[in-house]
């Protein structure tokens, strides 16, 4: 059955958690990370909160070098590289190398160079003041800023990207790992994706009107995927990062493995019957997971779990529905159904991989988080799912596999298969 | 301000950007900055820019090029201070 892929590292940093122990606690007992920014209703948006981590980015002095960290502003750069470097740790292998490790790449995705980074660069450049802007700017506006902090201080030497596909970049990221591995050109992929929300991109989503605007004052309760008072979602931050192997090079170094990436597959519904720039088409959804499930061998009964895209918008119904059409499970026949962003709101591209994380941590230690602020769930989702199906305490249950998914502006859909790791496949 | 007040204060414009502190300790006008000091080669546009801040002058590119060490520097900022005078 040719290569498999196991994940052997985790690291993130998260509106409710910074770290492993402390983000595990925090989705076991539902906690939100959600909160009121004084700043958002300054500036007359109509959504006032966001997730937002409690990062520093003194934190990273146990990271970088101090030469590096002083000029390092850009937030989302320094979220990537804590939850990066956090993963690599735990996988078990040392920081520090002289030689590159040719054996290991790197897949991260960002969204945009970060406005607040950028707006500097403007400012500066309109005075006439060009040349006061420093070297440090460029490597912090590019996109691709992320990975080239992360691999330099890894010294990874294999395939090193930066991957972009909105609010699926997450979960693209970590398939795109899993295929190097899978096809050999990799033995180690460090996997993961960030997203810094500041005014500026929180400005461009308020616009659109689908931001969450009926809970200013109620930060906790703002995010409330599937719900029938849902009213938009909640912009969040944060990063996640895995460490994915080919599982021979994971055994040689006696590894710790967590889970098993079975499979995935990503796909566009080609902006066509029903899918546009912003809207998700179903056929190209229903296609995409029953792709990740070929490619993982998993037979859709098989999946204990879905953590689902679910953003708290009207299309958290059609989702529903186009899981219970990929799988072919209706009612009480459907799997446990969660989404993490009732705890942390949607963390656009940083989406997939802190919430793959949060999959991940569901297998491992063998529970279902809650999705909170689900006390009164869309009457037309419980058309298509059994009330029990949608937890809103968690369950202590063993999960052998999940199906995660997320779905981007551009109509672009990814789909990951985790699986308990069994040794006998 | 002589050469010696010029140099204890370009020791401070040159910390940041000195990874080993340490090696700040044996600064003197033969110091070269990226060679003694091991500062990386794009952070000397940095430097360049503050201690243009730090000593009210502009350092134009020519001059710019010819701050390889120490005593390169302080001739570069001596020349640039009396210049405003």
């Amino acid at each position: 059955m040719g290569r498999r892929v196991v994940i052997t590292g985790l690291g993130v940093v998260s509106p409710n958690g910074i770290g492993i122990p402390a983000f595990l606690d925090a989705i076991r007992q539902g906690i939100s990370g959600i909160r009121y920014m004084p700043e958002f209703e300054r500036l007359n948006f109509n959504c006032h909160v966001t997730g937002m981590p409690h990062f520093d980015m003194d934190e990273l002095r146990a990271y970088l070098s101090d030469v590096t960290l002083n000029g390092l502003k850009a937030v989302g750069i320094g979220y990537g590289v804590k939850a990066a470097l956090d993963a690599w740790t735990d996988s078990g292998s040392p920081v520090d190398t002289d030689e590159p490790r040719w054996e290991t790449g790197c897949v991260f995705g960002s969204s945009v160079g970060e406005p607040e980074v950028v707006k500097r660069v403007i400012t500066r450049v309109d005075a006439g003041e060009a040349r006061k802007l420093g070297s440090r700017v460029v490597e912090q506006m590019m996109n691709s800023g992320v990975t080239a902090y992360i691999s330099g201080r890894l010294a990874l030497g294999n395939r090193v990207i930066t991957n972009s596909a909105a609010c699926a970049t997450g979960t693209q990221a970590i398939l795109m790992g899993y295929d190097y591995i899978k096809q050999g050109q990799a033995k180690r992929m460090l996997v993961g994706s960030t997203e810094h929300v500041d005014s500026y991109i929180f400005g461009t989503f308020d616009s659109m009107r689908v931001l969450a605007r009926k809970f200013n004052h109620l930060p906790e309760k703002a995010s409330r995927p599937m719900s029938a008072t849902a009213c938009g979602f909640v912009p969040g931050s944060g990063a996640g990062a895995m460490i994915l192997e080919d599982l021979d090079f994971a055994l040689e170094r006696k590894a710790n493995i967590y889970a098993e990436l079975a499979g995935g597959a990503t796909n566009s519904g080609g902006q066509r019957r029903g899918g546009t720039m912003t809207a998700p088409g179903s056929q190209g959804i229903i296609k995409c997971i029953a792709d990740a499930l070929a490619d993982a061998c998993v037979a859709p009964g098989s999946i204990d779990l879905v953590c689902g895209h679910l953003t708290a918008t009207a299309a958290d119904t059609l989702e529903i529905r186009n899981w219970a059409r990929a799988l072919d499970r209706h009612g009480d026949d459907l799997p446990l159904i969660n989404s993490l962003k009732s705890m942390i709101g949607h963390c656009l591209s940083a989406a997939g991989s802190i919430e793959s994380v949060a999959a991940v941590l569901q297998i491992v230690h063998g529970f279902v988080h809650p999705n909170i602020n689900l006390e009164d769930p869309d009457p037309e989702i419980l058309e298509v799912a059994a009330p029990e199906k949608l937890p809103v305490t968690m369950i202590e249950k063993e999960i052998n596999t999940v199906a995660k998914a997320n779905f981007g502006f551009g109509d672009v859909n990814t789909c990951l298969i985790f699986s308990k790791y069994n040794h006998n496949g | 301000m002589d050469r010696r007040e010029i140099l204890d204060e370009l020791k401070k414009v040159l910390w940041p950007y000195t990874e080993n502190k340490a090696l700040l300790d044996g600064v003197n006008e033969h110091t070269d900055l990226v060679n003694d000091l091991k500062i990386n080669s794009a952070n000397l546009v940095d430097i360049i820019i503050d201690a243009e801040s730090k000593y009210n002058i502009e350092i134009d590119m020519d001059s710019a090029e010819k701050m390889i060490t120490v005593g390169n520097c302080i001739d570069v900022i001596t020349e640039k201070m009396n210049a405003r005078k």
